[in-house]
């Protein structure tokens, strides 16, 4: 173990870093677009992302380097319940088969650019959009500032950085951050899309060498079991009840279901995980990604069993008050010979680098698009458009910074459990949307506030031994009386309070709203004459 | 073919396909599958049998990751020939 700079890694770790940096610049030339000044091209890659690019770019985009460093680190804490990361991404991309390409041919046909422009054309509200696309932003802040809690993690058990004046302390995270933020600044969603084939190749190699390595030399998978069985089987001298469990008690179940199932429907209302759907070029393309996604759960999977090596290789054992974000991180160093560490912790960093940007690109397109053009500046051009997505870009990267280094790290942790909650309250107008027209917009905006107001307040009732409020995300669920996800919970509210002020709204004969969309339009795919009619420039080559 | 009246199907209806198709419906199934296995949390909360001293729990789910994504190659196949009889059935009516 070492005490002082690991050198041989932080040397390795930085020339991955250099690579992707050269490559984040290089890749405003990659497939030039006809019309680059236009959103679609720096907020959408142009649309034309076939099946592969697609692949990696959600790959990149959905598995963040703060899930490396969080599910492996729930499963070192609690055992059985963190692993409900599995059946999460299980669940996922069965469930968002039947919508995603719905919203893709529509998004095509109307030239949508963010979840919320859908929302708008569908049910001709301001109002409904605007909550959409705040909603959005709201859930993304926190989760951006996550990534750079990650890349902490890594510097931290580096050794750079964590010791110093404050400025000395948080340079390092700076200086990475602002090279993130010029090049997506300059390249838009083609820089994460390429930097994504380093992340995923980096990942896919660590992992593969990890759940193969480090059980061999810590004795096998038997021995790790048994090490983490003895380890949760030892009782917490605050509570009386053991510190974790290898197999979930009864009493988790509904737990376990809830939060995989709540978390499934909430994955692809991030507005970042829709950005790298609408980038991609066909529906098939779409669906193909769905099929071959889990890859990277299996990934995730093993990746999660990384918390349990840990246990078994002694990390943080003894320590008082042992941060069990650093176990992953922590092991890598004790396990791997340094060079390898170094790409180890490349594959997190950059990890990070790749949601980060996409995340502030969607954040950026859902303020220009629904915010700016909408309430600011009507007569926007699509010039005018990129230029402000641009900025907004780079403001809401400082924004996540300033969180991370000025507010306490449990903030960013509470903010995005929240996030998750909070996001899960669009499905019903977003999803709803995309099948039928029968809710009435007045509802839905009723049944988000219900979801929106329901959810915080009983996640603010929660402590933990962390923080006294937002300590969690389950809670009673009311007429049931298990224990649950707090954000399905309010999802079922939500839906309910749509349909029953629909029915009432419907009776009252109150104004839908125009529809902008028909029905062909959530059909349609490349190739067909609305598409080629779509109101943007054709797909860059 | 174009100018030609459909040939009326069975209930009558002629031209474009009815929403409700056996591979539409295969499809679906093929999609809750995977979701409702992995819900059905009691079903695998237990440490035995064993799979190479990993607990049932773990290599059960983790078994599951490959065999949704074959299910979700299913309901792929399944929609992408529905897609394609839907789209001829149009292009025989205009």
């Amino acid at each position: 173990m070492h005490t002082g700079v690991n050198v041989t890694a932080l040397t390795v770790f930085l020339l991955f870093f250099a690579l992707v940096t050269v490559m984040g610049f290089l890749a405003a030339r990659w497939r030039r677009a006809d019309d680059a000044l236009h959103l679609h091209e720096w907020g959408l890659g142009g649309r034309s992302f076939g099946t592969w690019v697609t692949w990696f770019l959600l790959g990149g985009d959905l598995y963040t380097a703060y899930t490396f460093v969080a599910v492996p680190a729930a499963i070192y804490g609690t055992g059985a319940a963190g692993f409900f990361a599995v059946p999460y991404t299980i669940i996922a991309y069965p469930l968002v088969f039947l919508f995603l390409p719905r919203l893709w041919s529509v998004s095509r046909v109307h030239g949508y650019v963010t979840p919320a422009d859908f929302v708008r054309g569908r049910y001709g509200s301001k109002a409904l959009s605007l909550v959409v696309a705040l909603t959005g932003i709201l859930a993304t802040m926190p989760y951006i500032a996550l990534q750079l809690v990650g890349i902490q993690a890594v510097l931290d058990v580096l050794g750079v950085g964590g010791s110093g004046n404050w400025f000395m302390k948080d340079l390092p995270l700076f200086l990475a951050f602002a090279v993130l933020a010029a090049y997506t600044y300059s390249s838009g969603l083609r820089a994460p899309a390429l930097i994504a084939f380093v992340k995923d190749t980096l990942v896919y190699v660590v992992i593969i060498v990890a759940v193969i390595y480090i059980p061999m030399r810590l004795g096998g998978y038997g021995h790790i079991f048994d090490a983490a069985a003895q380890k949760f089987s030892t009782v917490n001298p605050a509570t009386g009840k053991p510190t974790g469990s290898l197999v979930l008690g009864p009493s988790s179940h509904w737990t376990y279901a809830t939060l995989a199932l709540g978390s499934a429907l909430a994955l692809f209302m991030y507005p970042h995980s829709v950005t790298g759907v609408l980038a991609s070029k066909s529906r098939n393309t779409v669906r193909r990604n769905m099929a071959i996604m889990p890859a990277y759960s299996l990934m995730l999977g093993l990746l999660a069993l990384l918390g349990f090596m840990a246990i078994a290789a002694g990390i943080g054992k003894g320590v008082q008050g042992f941060n069990a974000q650093l176990s992953v991180p922590q092991l890598f160093e004790n396990m791997f010979p340094d060079w390898f560490t170094g790409v180890a912790f490349a594959a997190i960093g950059i990890g990070a680098l790749v949601p980060a940007a996409i995340m502030s690109i969607a954040a950026a397109n859902l303020f220009t698009r629904n915010i700016y053009k909408e309430f600011l500046k009507p007569d926007a051009t699509p010039a005018d458009e990129t230029r402000v997505a641009k900025i907004a870009s780079l403001l809401v990267k400082v924004g996540a910074l300033v969180f991370v280094l000025a507010m306490d790290k449990q903030f960013a942790i509470n903010l995005q459990l929240l996030g998750g909650l909070w996001i899960l309250q669009t499905f019903v107008t977003i999803v709803g949307g995309l099948f039928t027209r029968w809710f009435h917009r007045w509802a839905l905006l009723a049944g988000w506030a219900a979801g929106m107001a329901y959810g915080t307040w009983t996640a603010y009732g929660i402590s933990s031994k962390a923080t006294k409020h937002f300590g969690g995300n389950t809670a009673e669920i009311p007429v049931i009386g298990e224990i649950g996800f707090i954000g399905l919970t309010a999802f079922v509210l939500n839906l309910l309070v749509a349909v029953v002020l629909t029915l009432v709204l419907k009776a009252a004969k109150a104004p839908e709203g125009t529809d902008e969309t028909s029905t062909g339009d959530y059909t349609a795919d490349a190739g067909d004459e609305a598409v080629a009619k779509a109101p943007q420039p054709a797909a860059a080559h | 073919m174009s100018s030609e009246v459909q040939p009326p199907t069975e209930d009558g209806a002629a031209g474009p396909l009815p929403a409700v198709t056996p591979a539409r419906v295969l499809a679906g199934i093929c999609l809750a599958v995977p979701i409702v296995a992995t819900l059905w949390v009691s079903s695998y909360t237990k440490a035995d049998p064993e799979l190479g001293g990993m607990p049932f729990f773990y290599w059960y789910q983790l078994l599951w990751v490959p065999v949704s994504a074959l299910f979700t190659v299913g309901a792929y196949l399944l929609i992408k020939r529905d897609e394609k009889a839907r789209k001829a059935a149009r292009g025989g009516d205009a």
